[in-house]
């Protein structure tokens, strides 16, 4: 294809992904923080669009966390990959998708740095085979698994029973899209849309029926920062960061939050409660905060999918005020059981940030 | 130039992250930690480069290159294609290395971040697991994660979590060969030594200020000094 004007400047920021065929690698912080969202993206993948998605229970972390903690020396993190690498090649499959962004960026960054160093990567096939005897074949395509959801949104939408429509007023709903920093930062030609004006949410966002909201922090990090937060020391670098984005936000009264990656989304929910807390602000209407989404508990939503079994109960910004607005249905009595309706109690309340 | 710059420049994010730095700035000015701490990337990398072993030494020592957050803002953004977020990376990989990492007290967070990170990744197979993501450390989670995880059990399992099960799924067990596989990485690859190394120096600055290693962990972890952030003035 010829690209011109326009399409010549955007050409560079468009990603080939595959229909079919993908090795997954599951994220820690998505397991421990979203499992319903790790299990919905399955579910999209293989139950409803039927394709072959495969999963190893021999995968591990990538160790991207703790390389990007500075414990461990970046031939360990190059090694776990390679390993990784080498359980897709044994599993006879070629493109390899991450449910986790720092690993999509630690990913992106190990083979572009073999590319340009090849001896590096000699030297990782060596330590590889001397730790386990594997070999691996390169992935040939690489993805993030929003990638995927961006590919599949107008299928998702054709089989959607609800909109990110304002029921009442039939106006979208006004969103907020954020993307993890190490989707594209790093590497702007590997994500949907590039650095700058990713399309990769967007383009769910607008397939689905919601307006884009843009503002001046709109690519401001979410303030994870890695040791600043895992350190306990360190966390006013964390809430800070959050704070200039929700500040920045705030006059354009967005409706909801979408983000693609693991920790974004538990920052800006958890830190709008911590906010609340202590100088007794919120953000969204009516003493409540603005709700935060990962992009498979939205896709759930507008397929239709009990917003309970998308796990979120388990976000602290309450949820319901949303659902009211779309007009999808839910039993307030039933957020916080547990299988089969177990009782199983329920959390204590925020002081001042409204929630049920 | 010295020994140690020459050491830097064996690491290969010195050699894809620092090329040639114009000083425009343009780091200091994306960097979400700039505007928090007293940091300025642009002057780290202008020293990095101008390759004087003491100048370096003093940075492997000072708390000023452990106030990046490693968002890599300043990648896109650099006019001549530099990466000074992966010239903090190989700053903080020979810190730790020559054991100047105990010198500052955002340094010496190593210790429990490589106790903690580390010792999931080996034991568990996650860098981030729940067994040992306690409530008490993170009362910011709210008190919707006090109550999942005194109900850990039930609340992964109504969320379709494999937890600690067999086979495929989310946090799963992961079986034994290959978590021995991810040890036998780590002691081929210079994981194990690096644990081994901020161990011992960490050991030796827990002596000398008085501390068992627990009180250290817990100081580390917990403790924050007045002068670091760019609103305070010392």
């Amino acid at each position: 294809m010829i690209y011109q004007g326009k399409q010549k400047i955007w050409s560079e920021y468009q990603k080939e992904i595959p229909d079919d065929k993908w090795f997954y690698v599951r994220s820690c912080i998505r397991q421990n923080f979203f499992p319903a969202s790790e299990k919905m993206l399955m579910e999209i993948c293989r139950n409803i669009l039927k394709k072959d998605f495969y999963e190893t229970e021999h995968h591990t972390t990538c160790g991207g966390i703790a390389y990007h903690c500075d414990t461990i020396p970046q031939e360990t993190a190059m090694t776990i990959v390679a390993r990784q690498f080498a359980l897709m090649t044994e599993a006879g499959y070629e493109n390899y998708v991450a449910s986790c962004i720092t690993s999509f960026g630690n990913y992106t960054e190990i083979l572009q740095t073999w590319h340009e160093f090849p001896e590096l990567e000699a030297r990782i096939r060596e330590m590889l085979w001397k730790a386990c005897r594997k070999e691996f074949n390169k992935p040939k395509y690489l993805a993030h698994s929003s990638d995927l959801i961006y590919k599949f949104r107008n299928l998702i939408a054709e089989k959607a029973k609800f909109r990110l429509v304002n029921r009442e007023t039939g106006e979208p709903l006004r969103v907020v899209e954020h993307i993890g920093c190490h989707y594209a930062k790093m590497f702007p030609s590997k994500g949907v849309g590039g650095a700058e004006y990713p399309y990769v949410l967007a383009g769910m966002v607008e397939s689905w029926g919601g307006n884009v909201i843009d503002y001046p922090e709109r690519r401001h990090c979410c303030g994870y920062g890695f040791r600043q937060y895992h350190i306990k020391a360190n966390r006013g670098y964390s809430i800070s960061n959050t704070h200039k984005k929700f500040e920045s936000m705030e006059p354009y009264r967005p409706d909801m939050i979408i983000t693609n990656c693991p920790g974004c989304p538990y920052f800006l929910d958890r830190w709008q409660y911590v906010i609340a807390e202590m100088e007794g602000k919120t953000y969204g209407a009516g003493g409540f905060g603005i709700p935060v989404f990962t992009y498979e508990e939205v896709a759930g939503l507008v397929l239709g999918y009990d917003p309970w079994d998308l796990g979120l109960q388990l976000h602290q910004v309450a949820v319901e005020p949303l659902l009211d607005k779309i007009g999808i249905p839910y039993r307030p009595e039933d957020k916080y059981k547990g299988l089969d309706r177990k009782d199983i109690m329920r959390p204590g309340l925020p002081e001042n940030m409204k929630c049920f | 130039m010295g020994k140690l710059y020459d050491m830097l420049k064996e690491d290969y994010r010195i050699k894809e992250g620092l090329k040639t730095c114009i000083n425009c700035g343009t780091c200091t000015a994306i960097c979400p930690a700039a505007e928090f701490y007293k940091y300025d990337p642009r002057k780290i990398v202008d020293t990095v480069q101008r390759g004087d072993d003491e100048e370096i030494v003093q940075l492997l020592k000072s708390d000023v290159i452990w106030y990046c957050g490693e968002c890599m803002s300043c990648v896109t953004r650099c006019p001549r294609k530099n990466g000074p977020g992966l010239v903090i990376m190989a700053l903080r990989n020979l810190s730790a290395r020559l054991g100047y990492f105990v010198c500052s007290e955002k340094g010496r967070q190593l210790y429990p971040l490589t106790k903690m990170l580390t010792g999931n990744i080996l034991k568990y197979g996650y860098c981030i697991y729940p067994d040992t993501f306690r409530w008490e450390d993170h009362v910011e989670s709210g008190p919707v994660w006090k109550w999942h995880t005194e109900h850990l059990e039930d609340s992964f399992a109504r969320l379709g979590a494999n937890f600690r099960g067999e086979g495929p799924g989310v946090l799963r067990k992961i079986p034994q060969e290959s978590l021995d596989e991810l040890k036998s990485i780590f002691d081929v690859t210079g994981g194990t030594e690096r644990i081994e190394n901020v161990e011992k120096f960490s050991a030796e600055k827990a002596k000398e200020m008085g501390m068992s290693m627990e009180e250290y962990f817990n100081y580390t972890f917990g403790h924050c000094s007045e002068g670091h952030l760019n609103e305070e003035q010392l």
